[in-house]
């Protein structure tokens, strides 16, 4: 008796202190969020077209980086979503089991991978790679950070989709075989509406791990920012603004470290809102079947 | 109820001769040669394991999707040798449905349940969908209870609607044959009793084939029976007198309840 209360007790205390992190981090974000504000007006920070806190002339207009955080997030997703799922099919409904024995350790070592690796990646062989198609590609530019991110991100795709196959009870897919369906109509029509729920929840998942990448924009995007979507061009994200700020000399204290703060309460509330998203929608489409 | 078999160009829809089944390196069928009648209710019989859903399973092929399945024998469905090479599976497959021992709905409406067979085999002309899908239902005897629900998902009904609705789902893509594994074995009385109804409703329209655990079930519902044992046919006859008058001694010792 004793020992299960004393386990108790350590394994609440553990999620306790999990809970005070995320909160102490959460109090951190919005007073230096509220001191932000006090010097910069909301009507400048949203309504500037221009960023640029750390030049002589200071603007602080949001809009450009949340533009080079949606190009790159965006274009990100078009690579990992779409090849993520068509592996997750592949390997849940299609492949013999040795060709599953192959491809999954290579997954697991594409997701071993530091993110620094993919950042170079990026710039030395994606972008030379992608002026094949765009000749006028800048070396840094977003379109190339994207594209490398979604590669990135999709073992957590494939793997998270593979997991919601797996769930589907088998007398489904034997119902529609049985009503002379192929194996290509079945997985279709059947299976992967089937793991609806566990799709949308990995690409929400997919969506917030792309808001959050600092690494490889930070490197490969080009820490321009600019109030435009055109994916052609280098852009900076909100990530790769904190990580500019932080690994700078900008004083302690001062505004523009002070944006630091604000940029990451903004990131914070996306990321947030998202996984909390997709647990719901998970649940939801749980409760339903 | 023999009578069906009596009359005159009543020919064999199903005919199987010397079926042997392999799960990897265990023999679940031995030899088996069993026809079915056009527009009879066959039921089979038989203790557990002892290869009623096997055989089942072969005649629409769906054994194919177990890979350590190997079949030798012939097995003619319309006048087709099935195994053959250059069989249309998809084909066979809507023209021999299949209704599974558990309710299988798919999570999707009462509608798109019906709908998917036609759907898959190319119909999209939505009135003739509408009336394939009230056809279906008002056969499997749902139609009334469901009329007004039909865009409600499937899981929301009870078992006995369930497996009727499975019933419906495999009649909409009219088939000729109904393949059925147990379907009331996992059912209360009253939806036991439904069903059952159901297969005499059906009677003479399809050629059904039947595996019931139940004895009074094969009594009540088929023509003919077979019984099976250990992987061997044991005896085939006319249900009534197989049940009052049973040639082979482990037929009689199961129908008496001695064993199985
Ligand atoms: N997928 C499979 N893999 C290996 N062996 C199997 C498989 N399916 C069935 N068998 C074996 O084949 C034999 C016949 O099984 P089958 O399911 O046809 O019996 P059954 O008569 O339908 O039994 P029940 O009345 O319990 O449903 C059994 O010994 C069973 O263990
Ligand atoms: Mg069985």
């Amino acid at each position: 008796m004793m020992r299960e209360r004393i386990q108790l007790f350590l394994l609440a205390s553990c999620a306790w202190i999990s809970i005070a992190i995320t909160l102490a981090i959460a109090v951190a974000l919005l007073q230096e969020t509220v001191s932000f504000f006090r010097e910069v007006s909301a009507a400048q920070f949203l309504l500037d077209t221009e960023w640029t806190p750390l030049f002589w002339e200071k603007h602080y207009g949001i809009w450009p980086l949340v533009c080079g955080t949606v190009i790159t997030t965006v274009i990100s997703l078009v690579v990992a979503i779409p090849v993520g799922t068509t592996i997750a099919l592949f390997l849940a409904e299609w492949s013999p089991r040795s060709l599953r024995q192959i491809i999954k350790p290579i997954l697991e070592i594409l997701s071993g991978i530091p993110t620094i690796v993919f950042g170079y990646f990026s710039v030395t062989i994606a972008t030379p790679l992608l002026r094949i198609i765009f000749p006028s590609l800048p070396g840094f530019n977003a379109l190339s950070a994207g594209v490398v991110m979604g590669i990135m991100m999709v073992p957590l795709m494939a793997t998270l989709v593979e997991d919601a196959l797996s769930v589907v009870p088998q007398s489904f897919r034997e119902a529609s075989y049985a009503l002379g369906a192929s194996r290509l109509t079945t997985m279709l029509r059947v299976t992967l509406p089937a793991a609806a729920g566990g799709v949308v929840a990995a690409c929400i998942l997919a969506l917030s791990r792309a808001l959050g990448e600092t690494m490889i924009v930070t490197i490969a995007a080009g820490q321009q920012p600019r109030f435009s979507l055109n994916p052609l061009q280098a852009v900076e994200t909100l990530t790769a603004f904190i990580a500019q700020v932080v690994m700078g000399d900008t004083p302690y204290g001062s505004i523009e470290h002070r944006a630091v703060f604000v940029v990451g309460c903004l990131l914070f509330l996306g990321t947030f809102t998202l996984n909390v998203g997709s647990m719901w929608i998970r649940e939801r489409f749980s409760s339903t079947r | 109820m023999g009578q069906a078999l009596k009359k005159e160009g009543v020919h064999e829809i199903v005919s199987v001769a010397d079926l042997n089944l392999w799960y990897g390196s265990h023999q679940a069928l031995r030899s088996i040669s069993l026809s079915a009648m056009t527009g009879e209710v066959l039921a089979l019989i038989g203790p557990s394991g002892c290869g009623k859903s096997s055989f089942l399973r072969t005649l629409n092929r769906m054994n194919d999707l177990i890979p350590i399945v190997r079949v030798e024998g012939r097995v003619i469905v319309m006048g087709q040798d099935i195994y053959h090479d250059g069989v249309e599976l998809a084909e066979l497959r809507r023209r021999v449905g299949l209704v599974f021992q558990r309710s299988n709905p798919f999570p999707k409406s009462i509608y798109d349940n019906i709908a998917y067979g036609p759907r898959i085999h190319g119909e999209r002309r939505r009135s003739e969908l509408d009336g394939i899908v009230e056809q279906s239902l008002r056969r499997a005897d749902l139609w009334e209870e469901v009329k007004d629900r039909l865009s409600a998902s499937a899981l929301g009904l009870s078992g006995g609607q369930q497996q009727r609705l499975c019933i419906a789902r495999a009649l909409a893509v009219r088939p000729t044959i109904l393949l059925m594994d147990e379907p009331a074995s996992a059912l209360d009385p009253r939806s036991t009793a439904k069903i059952e109804e159901l297969i005499g409703m059906l009677r003479g329209e399809y050629t059904i084939v039947i595996v019931t655990h139940n004895m009074q079930q094969a009594a009540r519902v088929s023509d003919r029976t077979a019984f099976f044992c250990d992987g061997s046919l044991i005896e085939t006859g006319v249900t009534s007198e197989l049940f009052t008058n049973p040639r082979n001694a482990q037929t009689q010792d199961y129908i008496t309840g001695r064993f199985g």
